[in-house]
Formats: C-alpha cells, sequence, structure tokens
C-alpha cells in the first residue's frame, strides 16, 4: 500500500486475483478446471472403452471398475461420461469461437462506424434474432445431415448476435465519448485507437459473455443430442439423458450423472461470468439500508427568538451511510432562516453540501442519506422525526420545489398537463375539468404564451427554458408558502436564465412566496437574492443582506469566492502581433 | 400510432419474405435427391427423375420458390413429399396446442416476472438477492435439464400431473390445466429467470431518475409513484427482453414437446426435418418466424403505447 | 485575403447535420461562418446553446463533416483533409474539451494518456516519459500524478491534465471547447490564468468557445458573437463586452448577471426595458 507499483501490471493481475479471492470465482473456476481436465484426459481415467457394451450387466449398479454403474447396454457410465463431455464441450468451444469470430468484429464495425454500416449490420442480427434456434438446427440437420460440427457452426452463428449486440452498444458509446475525440486529435489512427481505447472497454463485458454463451451453447448442444439429432452412437451428455430418461421407470437414478455433469458444467460457468463481473467493475457492496434512526426530540418549535416563521433550520447535520456500516456526515450543523416574502440564496461550490441541505428540508435524500440532528421548521412544524406520511403531506402544500435539470425532471411518458394535474387532482381533491383549468392557469402564469398546446405536449416536444417554466408551474399548484430552488437556471442559456429569474422574482412579491435558492452564481444572487447564506465543506461560513455579502464580504472564503467572480476584471488588451516567432 | 403499426407491420413482412426465400434457398441445396430418398436405393434411375420432376424438382430455384410464395400467400402450403398429408391441416391441427403453450408461458413469465422484479427493484436487500440468485439458477441450468427434473418429481415420483400426453382446451378444460401445467411451468421458469432481472433492473434505473425525486418533492405517495410512473417507465425494457426470451423459448418448447409428447409444431419439427420434406418444413419455419414476428410486432406496439417518444421514432 | 499573421481563417464555413427520422430535412447548424485566428491571439467565441459555437471547433478538428467553405490553417487547406495528412495536423492544431470527466479515458494512467500524442507521432518510450514529467511540471500537477488514474484527480486537477495533453506536441492552435464551465469558481480563475501564462510562454493560439461572456472577456484579445449558425458581431474584447452593436449581443450582455447587488440592479432594468421592445424571441 505504501509504495506505488506499475499501475498497469498492477490493475491486470488485480482483476484474476479479484475472481480468485471471491469464493464464489474461486470454486467455479475450480470446478471447471476440474471438468476440462477430466474431459482431456478420459483415454487415461476412463475404466474402459466407452462403448464396450455387455448387455448381460445393463443396468448394473456400481461395483468394482464400474465406479457409476452401467447402461441399458451395459456400457460403463463413468467412460461414457468422460467421452461424452469431449464432443459437448468440444461443440460448444467450437460455437463460441465461432460467435466470438462473427460477432465480435461485426460489432466493433458497426459501432465504430455508425450510419449505413451499423443500420445494415442491425438488420441481419434482427433477422438473425427472429429465428429460434432449435428449429433452424433441426431444419439445418435435414439439409446437412447428421454432422454434428456443422450444427455447432451454425449455432454459432445463431448466438452471434449476443456478441454483435453487446460490442456494438458499447463501441456506439464509447465512440462519442470526448477521450476517443481527444485521442483523435492527438493524431491516433481509426485502428489504434480501437485497439487502446475501445477493445479495453469491452474486453471484461467479452469475457462475461463468452462463459454465458458457452453455458447456452452445451445446453442447445446437448438439447440436440437428447433429441437423437447429432453425433449417432458416440456418447455425449445429451444422449446420455436421452437414454437415462428412456429408462426412467427403470433406472431413475442414471439420469444423475449426465445431468450433474452438465449442470455442474453450466452452474460454473454463469458463476464465474458474475465473480468476473464483479470483478472487473470493481463494485463495492451497496451501502446497507438501514432505516436511520430518527434523531433526538428537536427543541420545541417556534416561539424560539430569532427563528423565522416560514423556514427555520437550526444545527441540521445530514449523513450518509457508508457501506461498512459507518456514516460520513456531509452537513455539520446549518442555521438557516426564510421569512415569507423574501429569496435567501444558499450560495457554495461543489459538494458544499448546498444541495443536501435542501434536500434534507423537503425530505427527498436520497438512499442512505439521513438527517442527523438539529431541527427544521415549516410553517412552525417540526420536521425533524416527523413520520414519512405527515411530512408527505406538507410537500407541494407548504413547501415545493423547483429543480434544477429541466429535461430530466419531467416524466418523459407523460404530458405537461397530466404530470400538472396529477398533484393537484390527488392533493386538493378537484375534479378533472377543475384541474385541468388551473393547470392552464398556472401555464398562463409562468409565462407560458401557448398554454394549450404546452398542455398537450411531451417534455420532449418542449424547450429547456419551457420545461423550466412548467416546473415552476408544478411547484406552484399547490399553493405553497415556501420555495426550494435547486440550481434552478444552472442548465439554461443565459438570455432564458433571466426570464425565468424575472419570473421567480415576480411570484414572490405577488404571492409574497418565500424562496430558498440554491445557486454557485454569485450573479444570480445579486439579481435576485435579499439574503445570502454562504456554506462551505458542509457549514455555513456566513450570513447576511445580499448587499453586504457581495461589497463587503467578512470571511475568508467568501472572499475568495468574489475574488473569482471576473465581472469586473479588465478585458483583455489587443492582440499584438509578437515581436520574434516563438518556439 | 397508426401509421407506426403500419410500419412494424411492413417491416415484420419484409422480414417474412426474406427468411422465407433464404430458408427456400438452403433446402433446396441440390445433394438433396429426394426422389431416390423417396423410392429407396433400389429404384431406377428413370422411375426417379420421373419422380423429381412430379415434385417439380428439376425446375429452377428461383421458380420453384415463386410457386411456393404464390401458393403460399393464398394459404396453401402445398402437401407432404413423405406422407401426403395437407401441410396447412397437419401444421393447423398442431399449432393450437403450441400456441395454447406460449400464450400460457408470456402470461405466467410477464406475471411473474412483473412481481419478482418490483419486488426485488423496490425493497432491495434480501429480497434482491434471492431475485438475482433465482437469475443465476436459470441462466446456470439449461431448460431442458430443468424440465426433465420437472419430470421426474412432479410426474414421476409424486404423480400429480401426467407425464406425457395431451388434452384440448375445448375437450376437457381439468384435463387440458393438467397436461398443459408441468410444460408451462418448465418453459416459464428459464424466461422468468431473464425477465425478472430485467424488470428489477429497469426498476431500480427509473428509481434513481430525477423525475421520480420531483414527484416525491410534489408530494405524491410512493405507491402511486410506482404503479403509475416507474412501472409505466420500466416497462419498456422489460417488454424488449421479453420479445427477445420469446424467441429462445420457442426454441426450448420443441425440446418440452418432445418430453411431455405434446402434440405440437416442436414435436412435429423433430419428426419431419430429419426426412428433408421440404413443404412441411418450410410451414414450420414460417410459422414460427410469424409467431415471432407478431409477438414482437405486439411488444412494439404496447412500447410505442407507453412510451411516446418510441412512437415517433 | 489571408495575411501573414493569420494562422486559421474560415471562409463562410457551412455544416449541416441529417436531420432526424426518415427522410428529415438536414439541420443546418452552420450557414456560412468567417473568422481568423492570428499568431499567439485568442479569439473568444461565444453563444448560446445550439449556436453551433461547439461544431465551428469540432469542424477545425476535423471531427464534423464540413458541408461547403474553406478552413485555411498556416496558409493551407484542411476542410477535406483525410487520414494521414490529419493526422500529421495534429502536431499543430489539439482541444481541450468542456467536459473533465470524459475527455480523459477512466482506465488509462494519466502518463499513458499524456504519452498518447507523443507516441502517436513517433516518440519513443523514454523520450515519452521525460516529456510527460516536463508537462505534469508545467500545468501545476505532482509529478506521481502519471502514475495515477483520473478518478482520483478532482474537475480542475483533470482539466489541466487535458491541457498538458493539448501542450504534448507543441501545437501552434489550440481549440478550447467551453474548458472552464464544468468547473468550480474558484478552479476556473486559476484554469484560465494557466491558459494566459501557456500561451505568452509558447505563443499558442486559443480558439476559445464559451457561453460566458465574463471569461470570453477575460481571456479574449478579440470577440465573435454567434447566434443561430452566424456571427452577428466581431472585434476586440473590450469593445464587444461594453459597447455591443447587434441587438443579440446586447441581450447576452444584460442578461449575464454580475455579482454586484446594485450594477445587476441596473442590468436588470435595462435587460427589462430592451426585452419589452420588440423582438423578445431569446426563445423559439
Amino acid at each position: 500500500m505504501s509504495e506505488t507499483p506499475p499501475p498497469a501490471a498492477a490493475r491486470r493481475s488485480g482483476a484474476a486475483r479479484r475472481v480468485l479471492r471471491n469464493p464464489l470465482g474461486l470454486g467455479s473456476a475450480l470446478v471447471l478446471a476440474v471438468i476440462v481436465a477430466a474431459v482431456l484426459l478420459a483415454p487415461v481415467l476412463s475404466p474402459q472403452d466407452p462403448d464396450l457394451a455387455s448387455l448381460r450387466d445393463s443396468f448394473g449398479g456400481p461395483g468394482p471398475g464400474h465406479p457409476l454403474g452401467l447402461d441399458s447396454a451395459g456400457r460403463d457410465i463413468a467412460s461414457r461420461l468422460l467421452y461424452g463431455g469431449r464432443a459437448t464441450l468440444g461443440g460448444a468451444v467450437l460455437a463460441v469461437l465461432v460467435a466470438l469470430a462473427a460477432g465480435v468484429p461485426a460489432g466493433l464495425l458497426a459501432g465504430y462506424r455508425g450510419g449505413r454500416v451499423d443500420a445494415a449490420a442491425n438488420w441481419v442480427v434482427n433477422l438473425v434474432m427472429a429465428l429460434p434456434a432449435m428449429v433452424v438446427l433441426l431444419a439445418c440437420r435435414a439439409i446437412l445431415g447428421p454432422t454434428v460440427w456443422v450444427l455447432m457452426v451454425v449455432l454459432g452463428l445463431l448466438v452471434a448476435p449476443a456478441f454483435f449486440r453487446l460490442v456494438r452498444g458499447i463501441v456506439a458509446g464509447v465512440r462519442n465519448e470526448l477521450y476517443v475525440d481527444a485521442a483523435r486529435v492527438s493524431g491516433l489512427s481509426g485502428t489504434r485507437i480501437v485497439a487502446r481505447h475501445v477493445l479495453v472497454v469491452v474486453r471484461g463485458p467479452i469475457i462475461i459473455q463468452t462463459a454465458l454463451v458457452a453455458g447456452i451453447a452445451i445446453g442447445l448442444q446437448a438439447g440436440l443430442e437428447f433429441l437423437g439429432i447429432g453425433s449417432g452412437s458416440a456418447p455425449t451428455w445429451g444422449a446420455m439423458l436421452n437414454e437415462a430418461f428412456k429408462n426412467i421407470q427403470r433406472a431413475p437414478g442414471m439420469i444423475v450423472w449426465p445431468g450433474l455433469a452438465l449442470g455442474l458444467t453450466n452452474a460454473s460457468l454463469v458463476l464465474l461470468a458474475a465473480a468476473l463481473r464483479d470483478a472487473l467493475e470493481d463494485r463495492g457492496t451497496p451501502p446497507a439500508r438501514r432505516r436511520p434512526r430518527p434523531p433526538k426530540a428537536a427543541p420545541p418549535p417556534g416561539g424560539e427568538p430569532g427563528r423565522a416563521g416560514l423556514l427555520s433550520v437550526r444545527g441540521l447535520t445530514v449523513a450518509y451511510a457508508l457501506a461498512d456500516g459507518r456514516s460520513k456526515q456531509v452537513v455539520h450543523g446549518v442555521d438557516l432562516d426564510v421569512r415569507a416574502g423574501e429569496i435567501v440564496g444558499l450560495v457554495g461550490e461543489s459538494g458544499s453540501g448546498k444541495t443536501q441541505t435542501a434536500f434534507s428540508i423537503l425530505g427527498i435524500l436520497p438512499e442512505g442519506g439521513h438527517v442527523g440532528a438539529g431541527s427544521v421548521t415549516v410553517e412552525g412544524l417540526e420536521i425533524v422525526g416527523l413520520p414519512e406520511r405527515a411530512h408527505r403531506a406538507l410537500r407541494g402544500n407548504a413547501v415545493a420545489y423547483i429543480p434544477q435539470e429541466p429535461m430530466s425532471n419531467l416524466d418523459p411518458s407523460f404530458t405537461v398537463g397530466a404530470q400538472l394535474m396529477e398533484p393537484m387532482r390527488h392533493r386538493l381533491g378537484i375534479s378533472r375539468a377543475e384541474a385541468r383549468r388551473r393547470a392552464l392557469d398556472l401555464l398562463r402564469m409562468v409565462e407560458i404564451t401557448e398554454p394549450e398546446r404546452v398542455f398537450g405536449s411531451y417534455p420532449h416536444e418542449i424547450s429547456g427554458g419551457m420545461a423550466q417554466r412548467v416546473l415552476i408551474a408544478g411547484a406552484m399548484s399547490c399553493d405553497p408558502g415556501l420555495l426550494i430552488a435547486d440550481e434552478p437556471t444552472t442548465a439554461l442559456d443565459v438570455m432564458v436564465q433571466a426570464e425565468v429569474l424575472g419570473l421567480l422574482r415576480r411570484l414572490q412579491r405577488e404571492r409574497g412566496l418565500g424562496v430558498l435558492l440554491v445557486t454557485h452564481d454569485l450573479g444570480v444572487v445579486a439579481d435576485v437574492c435579499d439574503r445570502v447564506a454562504v456554506m462551505h465543506d458542509g457549514r455555513i461560513v456566513e450570513t447576511d443582506t445580499a448587499e453586504q455579502v457581495l461589497s463587503d464580504p467578512r470571511d475568508p472564503y467568501t472572499r475568495r469566492l468574489l475574488g473569482a467572480v471576473l465581472d469586473h476584471a479588465p478585458a483583455r488588451a489587443p492582440w499584438q502581433p509578437a515581436a520574434e516567432e516563438t518556439v | 400510432m397508426l401509421n407506426f403499426v403500419a410500419r412494424r407491420l411492413a417491416a415484420g413482412a419484409v422480414l417474412l419474405f426474406v427468411i422465407s426465400f433464404l430458408s427456400y434457398l438452403l433446402l433446396s441445396v441440390p445433394h438433396l435427391d429426394v426422389g431416390r430418398q423417396l423410392l429407396g436405393s433400389g429404384a431406377a434411375q428413370d422411375l426417379v427423375d420421373a419422380k423429381n420432376a412430379e415434385l417439380g424438382l428439376d425446375r429452377p430455384v428461383p421458380a420453384r420458390y415463386a410457386d411456393w410464395l404464390a401458393h403460399a400467400v393464398r394459404g396453401d402450403l402445398g402437401t407432404s413429399w413423405f406422407t401426403g398429408e395437407d401441410v396447412r391441416q397437419a401444421v393447423g391441427t398442431r399449432l393450437p396446442v403450441t400456441a395454447s403453450l406460449m400464450i400460457g408461458v408470456l402470461l405466467v413469465t410477464a406475471a411473474v416476472s412483473l412481481l419478482l422484479g418490483v419486488w426485488a427493484g423496490v425493497r432491495r436487500g434480501p429480497a434482491d438477492r434471492l431475485v438475482q440468485m433465482l437469475g443465476v439458477a436459470g441462466y446456470a441450468l439449461p431448460g431442458f435439464l430443468v424440465t426433465l427434473v420437472i419430470v421426474v418429481v412432479f410426474a414421476v415420483r409424486l404423480g400429480w400431473f401426467p407425464a406425457i400426453g395431451y388434452t384440448g382446451l375445448t375437450e376437457s378444460v381439468p384435463g387440458w390445466l393438467s397436461t398443459i401445467t408441468l410444460p408451462v411451468l418448465s418453459l416459464s421458469l428459464a424466461g422468468v429467470a431473464g425477465v425478472s432481472q430485467q424488470v428489477r433492473g429497469a426498476v431500480i434505473d427509473v428509481l434513481r431518475q430525477d423525475y421520480v425525486r420531483t414527484l416525491r418533492a410534489r408530494g405524491l405517495p410512493p405507491s402511486r409513484i410506482l404503479f403509475r410512473h416507474v412501472l409505466r417507465n420500466a416497462a419498456a425494457p422489460a417488454l424488449t427482453t421479453l420479445s427477445l426470451q420469446f424467441v429462445g423459448l420457442l426454441g426450448s418448447s420443441v425440446l418440452v414437446e418432445q418430453i411431455f409428447g405434446l402434440p405440437g409444431i416442436g414435436s412435429m419439427t423433430v419428426t419431419y426435418t430429419t426426412r428433408g420434406d421440404i413443404p412441411v418444413i418450410m410451414a414450420l419455419v414460417m410459422v414460427t418466424v410469424v409467431l415471432v414476428v407478431a409477438v414482437n410486432l405486439v411488444v412494439d406496439v404496447l412500447i410505442g403505447w407507453l412510451n411516446p417518444r418510441a412512437r415517433s421514432v | 485575403m489571408t495575411k501573414d499573421d493569420d494562422l486559421l481563417v474560415i471562409e463562410d464555413l457551412r455544416v449541416s447535420f441529417p436531420g432526424k427520422g426518415w427522410r428529415a430535412a438536414p439541420n443546418e447548424v452552420l450557414k456560412g461562418v468567417s473568422l481568423n485566428v492570428r499568431r499567439g491571439e485568442t479569439l473568444g467565441l461565444v453563444g448560446g446553446s445550439g449556436s453551433g459555437k461547439t461544431t465551428i471547433g469540432r469542424a477545425v478538428l476535423g471531427l464534423v463533416p464540413v458541408g461547403s467553405g474553406g478552413i485555411t490553417f498556416a496558409g493551407e487547406r484542411i476542410e477535406r483533409a483525410t487520414g494521414r495528412r490529419r493526422r500529421l495536423l495534429s502536431r499543430d492544431i489539439q482541444v481541450v474539451f468542456q467536459d473533465p470527466y470524459t475527455s480523459l479515458n477512466p482506465s488509462l494512467t494519466i502518463g499513458d494518456t499524456l504519452s498518447e500524442p507523443l507516441r502517436a507521432q513517433g516518440q519513443g518510450r523514454a523520450g515519452a516519459r521525460r516529456r510527460v514529467g516536463d508537462l505534469l511540471e508545467r500545468v501545476g500537477l505532482p509529478a506521481d500524478a502519471a502514475s495515477r488514474l483520473p478518478r482520483e484527480f478532482s474537475g480542475g486537477q483533470r482539466q489541466r491534465v487535458a491541457i498538458a495533453r493539448a501542450l504534448a506536441i507543441g501545437p501552434k492552435l489550440i481549440v478550447c471547447d467551453e474548458p472552464v464551465s464544468a468547473l468550480d469558481l474558484t478552479t476556473r480563475k486559476t484554469v484560465l490564468d494557466l491558459f494566459l501564462e501557456i500561451q505568452e510562454r509558447t505563443g499558442v493560439s486559443y480558439l476559445f468557445v464559451s457561453h460566458d461572456l465574463a471569461v470570453i472577456r477575460y481571456i479574449s484579445h478579440r470577440v465573435a458573437v454567434i447566434h443561430h449558425g452566424e456571427i452577428v458581431e466581431t472585434g476586440e474584447a473590450a469593445e464587444v463586452t461594453t459597447r455591443p452593436r447587434h441587438p443579440y449581443t446586447r441581450n447576452l450582455l444584460l442578461s449575464a448577471p454580475v455579482a454586484d447587488v446594485a450594477g445587476q440592479r441596473a442590468r436588470r432594468e435595462a435587460f427589462e426595458r430592451a426585452y419589452a421592445g420588440p423582438n423578445t424571441s431569446a426563445e423559439r
């Protein structure tokens, strides 16, 4: 841990080691290794010739020289099992190789080139995928005769789409990554980019998929043999199952051995794939989902000197549960007040805890997050420790939320109108017609010029600025007294931002709303905020009027923040031709 | 929406045409001397030639295909070369068996996967691990092996259901139920393993979306968010998996029908393909592909209905 | 036309993207753009989302196909350069992208990422490693950064790595596509200062794309304003950002809030006056 080993090597061996450290990975790898070795060494290990029949001994139980007994023709089951694995596993290996050879290059090409190549390849793949493998194999058997190896090649082609789709999907995603553009600009050729940036990404998933496809191929191969279509008299696991199934009444135990061989092989392949996936994705265990203990009883609400009536936060801490059972505090005791009719800016940089503070007021912290201590009152009602149902009753009615990204915050499957009407009908219990009338009023209120059209539109049919207005309308729909706006204009162009901020300002004036505006932009603060709280590393470092904080900051962090503002930095001087050529 | 359905139908028709042509081409490879096979190796060459001519095999493949297609679109699938049966009739009597099997499998798979997937995705924790283990098990064990185990346990050992045979739905409903239950069960296990994982993943994905948080912030109760918003948005990927799984299940039905002795399309495929009976094989391939195309169409239309963006593309 | 000082000249550049859906009309994002960048100069390109500002940079880099018009670099027409020629051009034209999280391959170490352009230009392994050390030092990163993965670095540090990659082979022009808009306020200034310092030291030219007029004003000698695929105004930074001539530029300037209550009040009033006027078409 103390030294830094050569990183590339460390990473490569790391994945393999992680697989083997996982008990499931190690176990399945061992089982597979044993099966493959036993099958390869069949001539050495088998007690006798697998086809040597002695009808006298048919259905003979285990005995000396016949550890697993004898089948209906008096052949040694152990020997047939060992030799049978050759056809079954060999066939599967052939099918997987064919599938890899056909699917991976085609997927790389289609994904990397896109356009027509992609469209054509997809068409072919969809065609292949519409064909039920078993039916096609049977039809091929009719034409080509009982040549199991040829059938395995066909099988390989039939399962190739599994690789094609996987590789194509990943490559098409990687192709649009900026680092691939950067590599192109760095002067790398197409093949080098594929080798260096693309193959690295698809390698892991291909290995995982190979294990899964091998399992499918073994299953289909055995299925074919089970139907009696395949290599004829040579022993295979599928044929042995068929034989055992035919004699199920007479010797029910016979089905166990080939079934076990098949089941063990497949199960190990799938478990190995699962272990590989965990190792390559380096997944930690998800955070333990405990019901967070309700924090200690908060101080009595209201009545306290200095606490605002609308929203008052005292000593709020927010923590997240970590995978190892501990928890990490991200907000360390925040005090905040919003009065009716004022806009308070909560300013900070990324990771300062400003959004966590906003979410805990709304009670919508993401999974694993919880309020550790402190008091939050909304309209005098303490909400820390409040049961979820009672807290829910406040959301929308007393306190509403305006999110940051307009597009991702509308449900793509419902029209704007449906999304506006739903909370009103549910919360206010009004009729459909009344909800519709109110929704159109709301759209007019947020200065949307064609409310009828927007009402009937789906989110993907309207612009980002329009969507943000719709979200503001939604927040206003149940007539809340307090708005929590989380970076409501960050995703918008400046002109749209100016309009939306103007709208917020107007709503606040006309309706006497209190607004908590979370932002990183000091210009936005200057534009609409009455007061500001500056947040840094989970703490409020300074609270005052916007005028005071922006013109005469007292906290060193606030000063640093304002020092980085470029508004009043001088414009760069005009360009001067270089006196001499610099290289 | 109508436009969308029409385009999907056209695409399905093109797919059917291409597959029928390719199948016909492949099935007509010259080394397959049908006349010889029918008449036996001892027959005189001129008799074999005459038989081939009678079947139209002396004509070029495209002409024969055109002929087949012209008849097929009118519903005439020809007669079997080996048994002389009317192919349409032969397929027609067996199709209901496979259709009732597949409809049962689709319904059971969809319903159970939805329940398990939502349960795992919403509750996480032990429920999630259980469903994920089920998924691994479903992948790990070849379907027909599971079927064999089911037969041995429920039919041979416990004797709750008949091991083989089929009773039509029109003959006796309890009889149909008792003969179809085990086949549906064995096929559905694999389907549930795959589709429930997809439902789980989609539910977890949608639960993390910003708009779910916004809906919570609007004060809507979790049950309403789950049933109205999460399920609707999670349905599209789940349905896509279901239609992909259907192709595999249709293939597996060949084995399952064979094991349970169901007189369906699958067991018919096994019997007829070993002989190279082109009219029958063509009919069987077309019927399975029509089934696949039909299920895909229904799924596409459902997705289009659920997801406004899919419609416009 | 081309003066000696001009490093990059773009004339009447048109770029279209295929429309969405079958048989949809192509969508023209650049409708005849002309501009020039001189040696050692920063040209700031400012515009709203969907204005086509990013496409200009990508066309110069050869990442989008050019419909018509010319791109001349150091006296050579490059708008149709392909394959070998393009790869040679990468010695001279480099890029820093907006998103420091996706512009570095998460599975390559910083050292691997930085030596990539060097190796592509045929440098040996040892030489490349030495140069990587120099580069890291120049952008103010510790030398042991070379053996670490991008996820161990903050946004600002990653953007320094991206700058180091652009500098690796001593380019004459760097296309900067919103390089600071994903960064926090305090980091933004230090990264901009790094850009300025590098320009003073190496005489490299920047085509600096941003939506933020304050950033553009700070870093650019000259500013071009783009709106709906057309350049509406070009001029010295001080001129364009204090006395804009085109109404679009004026609205852009008035709508950008300043961190000063009195100043912003004046701006807001001016914006609302301008907006109450006849052309209220910021949003279609």
